[in-house]
């Protein structure tokens, strides 16, 4: 009764694709982003500005990032921490060698540089698939942080192997970087950053180049008669995914952490972002969002639930536990829902559609 | 720099050829360990299609609670044995637990599964048995063969060989289950084609349970010989990293392939390190062997010996 579009008439192609064409949709967007605007920066503290918001909205950029790969081109990844780490380290390199750079240029350069090395890792998709694949990709894991750990001038010769990002000013006396970046500040920025990106994602997407991945990811030999090239379609694939770990991995760099070493983006990052898709829900935009909000919160949850609970236990214990019980809760998802919880929503939205009247 | 890569590591080849060897024998000693847990891999990976990230987590869990059993007091022997039933009745719930709720499913997300499966067996088992570092001593000393040391000036390491001779046999009885026993039969008949198997009559659910049991076991074995080699400890469960490269070398299916895979990685790992690892800033072996099996790859996309039906697109 709510959610429904009976009478929403469409009177011009352009109103027929748009992005949302319904309008409950529409609202609950615009809804959701005003309060992500104006409301949470009102109510939330420093500790949720930071450590919740932001690692959500990086770990959601990443996420879309694979997602792009695994979910739409259907190339499984096991290389996103390599290449969030690419980003972050050329991100730096050009903050440090370009000092006058704006922050919004070297985001966008470090992510095409990724873009590249990505490409170049995507070479094997065009021999093998699979789990094969995925093996191949973890050649760009191990790879890249041994390049980052061993190669000093990556880190500027720092001596420790760890970089920080120099203090950059967003505009006038706002700084996005170092100890004088406020928390809002890099809110509404990675905010920003990410609804744009995200935009942009979903029209990717929806456009000629979206079509031919998930043509490839459906049936490659199919694809491949009408007329798409997988060659085109799997490297293109491979750079867009790189552009957005890129990205992602150099806002981890410069606003999440502020300092960060290679060890950062090891292979369990990697394991992190592909449960943040499976979970949330392969090849669907919300799914990566919904996801990268389950991974992010669970252990924060996890972490805090012995003390809620009134237990008293020692740390290494609760460490041990918290694995266990996210195994478990993986393997628990993954049997009630395979497809994600962006499945759970669209069933849902299916059921609001009929109430409250089924039949 | 061309002197470093393309000179060098020639002429300290030819002018020391005793100690090439040696590095070419702890190579291929390493590359027989590195077999052990790809062994694991591959049995799973025949039978079922599920690509099993577990298998290092297994690794650990064994070992843990060999370890753990031994140092309550049980009889080593004794614990061996119930090690080996711990991870049958691992994977008995495996199957039950896991593996039937989710049949027909895409491989990705039994890969997810077996993924949750990695960090829940790594709390798991330390949350029983503590994280702390243990040694294990099996007995066998970690030291040269004197006696061919002073006859010809090799150095043999006397644990390299027993772990080795422990894999061959372990080999043989796995190679002469798939081919003489009819469970093995059954397996490899699930291996070809899970529908036309179950239709002659071969229950899915017992074999899934098999393989996970002998892989387990193949772990058991693994983690043992690791872990006294390196003290049983968490990064047991990174080691599984550490096969992956040998499966895609000697593809997924393949028993020898994952032997023969083993032996190269390991030699040619432990070539390149000391070789040339100098010249490219070192620890160059976390990366090498995908470096070679991306490469090999590139012009032999179904391994040494899988099978072709691989599709190339």
């Amino acid at each position: 009764m709510i959610y429904r579009e009976a009478g929403q008439f469409k009177t011009t192609y352009k109103s027929d694709q748009a992005l949302l064409p319904i309008a409950q949709d529409r609202f609950f967007v615009m809804a959701l982003i005003a309060f992500a605007y104006i409301v949470i920066p009102m109510v939330a503290n420093d500790y949720w500005l930071n450590s919740i918001f932001l690692q959500f909205f990086i770990f959601s950029l990443a996420a879309l990032g694979l997602n792009i790969l695994t979910g739409y081109a259907g190339q499984l990844s096991l290389g996103t921490g390599g290449f969030m780490a690419c980003g972050a380290f050329s991100a730096f390199k050009l903050a440090t060698s370009f000092p006058d750079l704006h922050i919004v240029f070297v985001l966008f350069l470090a992510g095409l540089i990724t873009a590249v090395v990505g490409m170049f890792f995507g070479i094997p998709s065009l021999r093998i698939k699979g789990f094969y694949l995925a093996v191949a990709t973890l050649a760009a894991q191990f790879f890249l942080l041994w390049l980052f750990n061993r190669v000093p001038w990556f880190t500027n010769y720092s001596s420790s192997g760890v970089i920080s990002p120099p203090p950059i000013k967003l505009f006038g006396d706002y700084y996005i970087t170092g100890t004088e970046a406020t928390n809002l500040t890099q809110y509404f920025f990675t905010l920003t950053l990410v609804i744009v990106l995200a935009l942009a994602a979903r029209n990717i997407i929806r456009g000629h180049i979206g079509r031919s991945w998930m043509a490839i990811r459906d049936m490659d030999i199919a694809a491949e008669i009408i007329g798409i090239s997988p060659l085109k379609a799997k490297l293109s694939a491979f750079a867009v995914s790189s552009f957005y770990c890129g990205i992602a991995g150099a806002l981890w760099a410069f606003l999440y952490t502020g300092t960060v070493e290679p060890l950062a983006f090891e292979i369990n990052q990697s394991f992190k972002i592909l449960f943040m898709i499976i979970i949330g829900g392969l090849g669907s935009i919300l799914g990566s969002f919904v996801g990268a909000a389950f991974i992010v919160v669970l252990p924060i949850f996890l972490n805090s639930a012995p003390a809620l609970l009134g237990l008293e236990l020692s740390g290494s214990l609760v460490t041990h536990i918290e694995f266990m019980v996210f195994g478990a809760l993986i393997v628990f998802f993954l049997i009630v829902e395979p497809h994600g919880l962006a499945r759970l929503w669209g069933i849902a939205k299916e059921k609001l559609r009929l109430w409250p009247f089924p039949y | 720099m061309f002197q470093a890569f393309f000179v060098d590591p020639f002429i300290m080849i030819y002018d020391t050829p005793l100690f090439f060897v040696e590095v070419l024998v702890s190579g291929l000693m390493a590359g027989v360990m590195y077999s052990l847990v790809a062994l694991g891999f591959v049995i799973i990976f025949k039978a079922s299609g599920v690509f099993n990230l577990a298998q290092g987590a297994m690794v650990l869990f064994a070992a843990l609670t060999f370890v753990g059993l031994w140092e309550m007091g049980v009889n080593p022997w004794l614990s061996l044995i119930l090690s080996a039933l711990v991870m049958i009745g691992f994977a008995f719930s495996i199957e039950r637990i896991v593996l039937r709720p989710l049949v027909n499913q895409d491989p990705i997300i039994f890969f997810m599964a077996t993924l949750g499966i990695t960090y829940f067996l790594d709390g798991f088992g330390q949350t029983i048995w503590g994280g702390e570092v243990r040694s294990l001593d099996i007995g066998i000393p970690n030291e040269p063969f004197m006696d061919l040391a002073d006859m010809t000036g090799l150095y043999i390491n006397k644990f390299d060989v027993f772990s080795a001779v422990v894999c061959s046999f372990l080999v043989v009885i796995l190679a002469g289950f798939f081919t003489k026993t009819k469970i093995g039969r059954a397996l490899r008949a699930v291996a070809d084609d899970h529908q036309a198997a179950l239709s002659v009559g071969i229950p899915l659910k017992t074999i899934w349970t098999i393989v996970w049991s002998v892989a387990g076991i193949v772990g058991l074995a693994a983690g043992i010989l690791w872990g006294s080699k390196l003290g049983v400890q968490f990064a047991l469960s990174l080691i599984a990293f550490k096969a992956l490269p040998v499966l895609i070398l000697g593809g997924f299916t393949s028993i020898p392939g994952a032997i023969l895979g083993g032996l190269i990685i390991g030699s040619g790992e432990k070539i390149a390190e000391v070789y040339w690892g100098e010249a490219m800033g070192g620890a160059i072996e976390d990366w090498f062997a995908y470096v070679v099996a991306l490469i090999f790859l590139l012009f032999r996309p179904q391994g040494l010996f899988g099978e072709k039906i691989i599709e190339r697109v």
